[in-house]
């Protein structure tokens, strides 16, 4: 096997690899999806004195395909007055750029000589903006294609927080890579390697928090959630959706959640490494790239539980209060991050 | 011109003496002599007095069209009279009003003349302590039957139980028991605890049915009604005495536990079973009959109705009902095609070659309609006599409801049913080619089964099946009074309108409703499609009808020439 | 009326304390006893004087408590209940009582539990009971006919029983042939 490994060219060796990567990536991916969806219950459950789902399986842990079985035997209803095109693709677009986005993502350091990363692009960062603003689209069109005027409404509204967000976000990682130097995000894990010191959030909290902030804001959840607000609204962009149309924009939701965090985990708080026993630098051994992977998984677990958390802690925003927080304070803080930042650098050069 | 003045019992016009009296302070004037139970005149009562001033006397053993009796006692009143000085003159009290000595007992009211200038108290305490005292006594006896008892919520005992009657019982003592479910009669259950005793049902069948079939029996607190031992109570009028029993005592066999009254939905109509006319409400619930009541016309039938004619409404939901439009090939057929179908071929019909049978069981507009038809046909039109036994009180020897309707309109001469063998013979000869038939089965009444074969066409509405109907080439099924609107002329020219009660079976339509649209195919003649507007168009071309209008007949009708 | 809002303060616009203090109550939440009830497993103890669905009962001889008086038919504000009287030759399976019903059927689809049967009825002869969860296949199985309700409400002890008293009371009394 090995031997017949090692005598592809090169080029198959990486396209085999690759496929492979991204195979096992899409796949705990949507695993991870599905399984969010479960904690997020059980959370909210606990959170308000419930025990949540424990009927499919042990601790409802076949709970994610009950509700899969659900969504695909669900009527597929289509209203006669959607612009068909447009209300297909929808759903599509929005779970789109959680897929794409993860090809960026180092989840880990390597196993035997392969990078755990899929594409480790020189100008990941701006790659992941590009894609992350693709986003906003699904949401366009699906309150466009609905043609309908709650919808419609529902969708201008998620579209101008959405891109009100995407500034503020764009701006305040600007400053990271003031420090680092450069966009590659493996570039940047590097960057914080050899002490807990050198992981980024504590370099630039400022940029942290705004980058948390619109992180919320970009993944429409609490308190952020207007675009959806199942309570006061009942749904927004999505209402004319059902079965598995509906399960994407919910599916695409936490894909885009999952990323969000991993995004965090990765600039922030160190990516995969950890700086104890060595594992801050690329593994050498089989199992320390093994459990440098785990590490990311589990800083990746930690931001999850916390977006739960909030959502179930905090009431949402009003929408003028949500605007003005993006245009007043997070994107003057923002600039004023990236000056403070250029002097300082420039004042020690 | 032809109208004469309705007969309303009233006053005759000018001459006639007054009194005038206080009714709970409310001065009226009443005419000294007023009406008995007979319609003679009578010197005008307390109760009469109390009516006129739109107060009510609570009363179970009065009733204006019984003789008086003044055993129950409820109608009680305290009362007070010009008190007279020793020079036989009023005396005045300081502010010039005449002083009134006020009676140091009460009197019946429905006994008890008027006297002029009397004051007649029915609100003081003492007149409500008075209907307390006689409902406690009534009640002592009156088992708690409520629940299964027909008459809840007709009831008058019921009724003045919740205005004046206690609680609690203070009564501990056993109640008296009498006979329960006794049969007086073919159509009468008595029920004796039930009795609170105030004869009316004995005065009307003594006074009023000539039948003196009732009795009371025993004394004291065993006081029985009873019928007359070894026969039965069974006069054509019996059921009036369930009508007039304030309580429960005297129930129908027939509406015996069939549907609580509260539920009967009352319509004003007219009985079809003689030429008398009877006013009656038809009590019905969720589209089915369960009663006939006489609905009071001094006119006509004052407040009683015959037996016969009460129960016989059985047949307007039975089950063979005709339901459906047929046509030649007894397929079933559209309205509006058939109604096409059949203006065609009359309209292509040669004139003098249709015949038409109508029912004097239909009403002046559909006869009238018919009568549209005949004549731009050229049609022979009769319609067919229907004799029974009369009696002297309401039951007319003319067994159909609109003997002088079909006479008024044109249909048929004097003497009903003389052209019938004229007919017959047209058929036979081939001179007629075309039969209408409303409502009658003609094959009993000269035109055998074998001329129908004849025909071309036989356009035939009924609504049941018989031997004529199944003869026909055009089946159309019609609508009984209580499923339409529409007017009859009783035996006594007097024209009378009846409401819908329930819905036709079906398909079946009022026969006026597609008589019109068929007139209206044949003719171009286009009339009213609003029974309303069919009669008042009737009223202008029918000249005993001439002064009539819809609404003008009101509840009681109006009497024409005849 | 104009409320005045009084001003934020500093902490408060910061919205950290609220963040906290949030924090500090789903934490709480968290870990506390759970409420939840495994429904088809655990049952609720059904409150005295709950309105159930209303049914009807025999008296301890056994016999129809309903007259069919039709006083819940009237007063039924869906009009969930329909009774078919005896007719003429109605009777009751106990003396004196003159008739029951022939049909007695509660739609309970339309049913809202007010209680009203229960409040007008001069017999005792309907009662909300403590089922709450009705099922059925089709509306059809949701019309409880009068041998499903009779069954379903069983045995009430009547402390009165009217009508048989009435019954023994005339037969002291030495009148009236009363057969069951």
């Amino acid at each position: 096997m090995m031997h017949w490994l090692n005598n592809l060219s090169p080029a198959w060796q990486f396209v085999l690899f690759s496929a492979i990567k991204v195979v096992a990536a899409f796949a705990v991916l949507m695993f991870m999806v599905a399984y969010v969806v479960l904690v997020e219950r059980k959370v909210c459950a606990f959170i308000q004195d419930r025990i949540g789902p424990n009927r499919a399986g042990p601790f409802g842990l076949l709970q994610p395909a009950a509700d899969a079985v659900k969504a695909f035997f669900k009527e597929d209803f289509t209203p006669a007055h959607v612009r068909k095109v447009f209300y297909v693709l929808a759903p599509a677009i929005v779970m789109l750029p959680g897929l794409m986005n993860l090809a960026v993502i180092p989840f880990g350091s390597r196993i035997g000589n392969q990078p755990m990363v899929i594409a480790d692009l020189n100008v990941g960062i701006l790659y992941t903006f590009g894609i992350v603003s693709l986003g906003v689209y699904g949401i366009v069109l699906a309150g466009y294609a609905a043609n309908s005027k709650y919808p419609f409404l529902g969708g201008i509204r998620s579209s101008a927080q959405m891109i009100s967000y995407e500034i503020a976000m764009g701006l305040s990682v600007i400053p990271l890579f003031l420090l680092v130097g450069s966009l590659n995000l493996s570039q940047v894990i590097h960057y914080q390697s050899g002490g807990f010191l050198n992981w980024l959030v504590f370099k630039q909290p400022l940029a942290f928090a705004i980058f948390l902030a619109a992180a919320f804001a970009e993944t429409n959840r609490t308190p952020f959630d207007l675009p959806e607000a199942e309570q006061e609204l009942a749904g927004g962009y999505n209402v004319e959706y059902s079965s598995i149309k509906f399960a994407l924009f919910f599916m695409g939701e936490y894909a885009n959640m999952i990323l969000a965090s991993a995004m965090m985990v990765t600039l922030f708080f160190g990516g995969w490494t950890l700086p104890i026993f060595g594992l801050d630098q690329p593994a050498t051994a089989l199992w320390a790239g093994l459990v440098q992977i785990g590490i990311f998984l589990a800083k990746l677990f930690c931001f999850l539980v916390m977006f739960i958390w909030v959502r179930w802690m905090w009431p949402r925003f009003r929408y003028d209060q949500l605007m003005k927080l993006s245009w007043q304070r997070f994107i003057p803080l923002a600039l004023a991050n990236i000056v403070v930042t250029a002097f300082v650098l420039w004042v020690r050069s | 011109m032809s109208a004469t003045a309705p007969t309303e019992t009233k006053p005759a016009a000018p001459a006639v003496e007054t009194l005038a009296v206080k009714v709970d302070g409310k001065a009226v004037v009443v005419p000294k002599l007023s009406p008995d139970w007979q319609g003679k005149p009578a010197p005008t009562t307390m109760l009469q007095a109390c009516e006129a001033a739109g107060v009510t006397v609570p009363h179970y053993c009065y009733h204006p069209k019984l003789p008086v009796a003044g055993n129950c006692r409820m109608c009680l009143v305290e009362f007070g009279t010009p008190a007279l000085g020793p020079d036989r003159k009023p005396v005045l009290n300081p502010d010039g009003s005449p002083k009134i000595n006020k009676s140091p007992r009460p009197a019946i009211a429905c006994a008890t003349p008027v006297s002029p200038n009397m004051e007649i108290y029915t609100n003081t305490p003492g007149v409500k302590a008075m209907r307390e005292g006689v409902l406690e006594f009534l009640l002592i006896n009156h088992p708690l039957d409520c629940p299964i008892c027909d008459q809840a919520g007709e009831c008058k005992l019921q009724e003045y139980s919740v205005d004046y009657g206690a609680a609690q019982s203070r009564f501990v003592e056993p109640k008296v028991h009498k006979p329960k479910k006794v049969d007086l009669g073919p159509r009468i259950v008595l029920d004796d605890e039930r009795c609170i005793l105030c004869t009316r049902c004995i005065r009307f069948t003594r006074d009023i049915a000539g039948d003196d079939a009732l009795g009371i029996v025993n004394r004291g607190s065993y006081n029985t009604l009873t019928k007359y031992p070894w026969s039965q109570f069974d006069n054509n009028y019996t059921l009036n005495t369930v009508d007039i029993c304030p309580v429960g005592a005297l129930t129908s066999k027939d509406f015996r536990f069939q549907m609580r009254v509260w539920f009967l939905k009352e319509t004003k109509s007219l009985c079809t079973s003689c030429g008398t006319g009877c006013n009656v409400l038809i009590g019905s619930r969720e589209e089915k009959i369960y009663r006939y009541t006489p609905r009071q016309n001094d006119a006509v039938n004052g407040c009683w109705m015959c037996d016969a004619g009460r129960l016989n409404y059985r047949w307007i939901d039975r089950e063979d009902r005709l339901k459906e439009v047929r046509s030649p090939k007894s397929e079933v057929r559209s309205w509006s095609a058939v109604l096409k179908e059949i203006s065609e071929k009359l309209n292509a019909a040669v004139p003098g070659s249709a015949a038409i049978v109508a029912s004097a069981r239909q009403t002046n507009e559909e006869l009238f309609l018919l009568k549209q038809l005949a004549k731009k046909l050229g049609a022979t039109t009769d319609s067919i006599p229907r004799f029974g036994d009369g009696d002297k009180l309401l039951v007319s020897a003319d067994k159909n409801p609109n003997t002088n309707g079909a006479r008024l309109t044109g249909i048929c001469f004097t003497e009903m049913g003389i052209k019938l063998p004229e007919i017959a013979r047209g058929i036979q000869s081939g001179k007629i080619k075309t039969l209408i038939v409303f409502g009658e089965d003609v094959t009993k009444h000269g035109i055998s089964a074998a001329d129908l074969a004849k025909l071309e066409t036989l356009i035939v509405s009924d609504l049941l099946p018989n031997e004529t109907t199944k003869a026909a080439h055009y089946l159309l099924p019609g609508c009984a009074h209580a499923e339409k609107r529409g007017t009859f002329t009783n035996t006594k020219g007097r024209v009378q309108k009846f409401m819908k009660a329930v819905e036709p079976p079906g398909d079946a339509r009022p026969e006026w409703e597609f008589l019109h649209e068929l007139v209206h195919g044949v003719t171009g003649h286009n009339g009213f499609a609003t029974i309303e507007g069919l009669f008042n168009q009737m009223a202008k071309e029918v000249p005993e009808f001439n002064s009539l209008t819809w609404a003008g007949l009101g509840d009681a009708g109006v009497t024409v020439k005849i | 009326m104009i409320v005045k809002r009084p001003p934020l303060s500093l902490a408060e616009r910061l919205y950290l304390p609220a963040i906290w203090g949030g924090f500090k109550v789903t934490l709480r939440h968290f870990f506390k006893k759970k409420v939840t009830m495994q429904y088809p497993e655990e049952k609720w103890v059904v409150p005295e004087g709950y309105r159930g669905a209303p049914y009807l009962v025999r008296d301890q001889d056994g016999h129809t408590k309903c007259v069919s008086c039709q006083l819940c038919e009237f007063v039924c504000p869906p009009k969930a209940i329909k009774i078919t009287p005896p007719g003429p030759n109605g009777t009751a399976d106990r003396a004196n009582a003159e008739k029951m019903p022939r049909e007695f059927e509660i739609n309970m689809l339309r049913c809202i539990f007010c209680g009203f049967c229960q409040e007008v009825c001069p017999e005792e002869a309907i009662f909300l009971m403590k089922d709450y969860a009705l099922t059925g296949a089709s509306r059809n199985e949701m019309i409880y006919d009068k041998e499903k309700l009779l069954a379903l409400g069983g045995v009430h002890q009547d402390r009165i029983q009217k009508w048989k008293h009435k019954a023994e009371e005339a037969a002291q009394q030495d009148v009236f042939p009363v057969k069951p």
